[in-house]
């Protein structure tokens, strides 16, 4: 059963992934993506990694693709995506990335593969012996979160920070009174003005 | 358990990296070319936790966490310089933002 649901969300995630790159519409693109993640947070399932993968579904395919999705039907992207790659560009990125498959094609499916039969069933709970062992509980989680990376989480929430004031002078600045850089009204009007 | 192992899932990884790298190549749409680089991340956190799983320990999965935090505060900040250069430069296509090349 987790062979067959392996391969299906596998086909599932890489296929949306193909669908992503190939499609011209960017739309488009950013739906096969919340598809790709939503595979992504299926095989995070697989691998007993139920705190993450509902975090995949919250963070990645709801916040971060409605972002995008947001960002592309403002700025309006239909009449700029007429612009098609030259062939030498497209053979090149077909060339490198066949050469990138082909070469982890051969570390990973001719390497060793030693923990495929010795799998153990996760605990659900962490043990007491081995704290930082894997566990499918969020407890485990949130242990390893307040005494081993207790730093890098209290970094993270700066960063957050910083992400959050930087977005805000940066989208404030331009437009603004004063910083030399069109208004939103003031390209309205060039707008028609060209037309 | 079960015949997939490890080298299935790192090969699934590897095959999702290697697609957000054709996509950063192939493509001329800075939204898209976006896009592609969160499916990169994507794949390496895969390979992040299907590591951290067949090696019995949590950090895997805290790296992952990270990753998604940093990942979510830079497509904030990407998404807000590409919306900045659009209404400079009226455009997302990379052929067109050559300010720095002449």
């Amino acid at each position: 059963m987790h062979d067959f649901f392996f391969y299906l969300f596998s086909a599932l995630t890489v296929l949306a992934a193909l669908l992503v790159v190939i499609n011209p519409d960017a739309v488009n693109s950013a739906v096969f993506m919340i598809v790709s993640f939503v595979g992504t947070a299926a095989l995070f399932l697989l691998l007993d990694a139920f705190f993450l993968a509902i975090l995949q579904v919250l963070v990645y395919a709801g916040a971060v693709m409605v972002l995008f999705l947001f960002i592309i039907m403002l700025l309006d992207v239909e009449r700029s995506s007429r612009l098609r790659p030259d062939t030498i560009s497209v053979v090149a990125s077909v060339v490198a990335t066949l050469l990138l498959i082909f070469g982890m094609a051969y570390l990973f499916l001719t390497g060793p593969d030693a923990t495929a039969t010795a799998l153990a069933a996760a605990p659900d709970v962490p043990g007491a012996a081995n704290p930082m062992g894997y566990a499918t509980a969020s407890r485990a989680f949130g242990y390893g979160l307040f005494t081993k990376y207790m730093l890098p989480f209290q970094v993270s929430g700066i960063l957050l920070l910083v992400a959050m004031i930087g977005v805000i002078v940066l989208s404030k600045r331009l437009g603004g009174p004063g910083s030399g850089a069109p208004s939103a009204s003031e390209i309205r009007k060039a707008e028609v003005r060209e037309s | 358990m079960s015949g997939v192992g490890l080298n299935a899932y790192l090969f699934v990884a590897g095959l999702l990296f290697a697609l957000g790298f054709f996509g950063v190549l192939l493509r001329r749409n800075t939204l898209v070319i976006y896009m592609c680089m969160e499916l990169m991340l994507n794949a390496v956190n895969l390979a992040l936790v299907a590591f951290s799983r067949y090696n019995q320990t949590m950090d895997g999965n805290l790296f992952v966490f990270f990753i998604i935090t940093v990942a979510a505060a830079e497509v904030a900040v990407g998404l807000a310089i590409i919306v900045a250069l659009y209404r400079k430069r009226r455009t997302v296509q990379v052929e067109e933002l050559n300010a720095l090349s002449n």
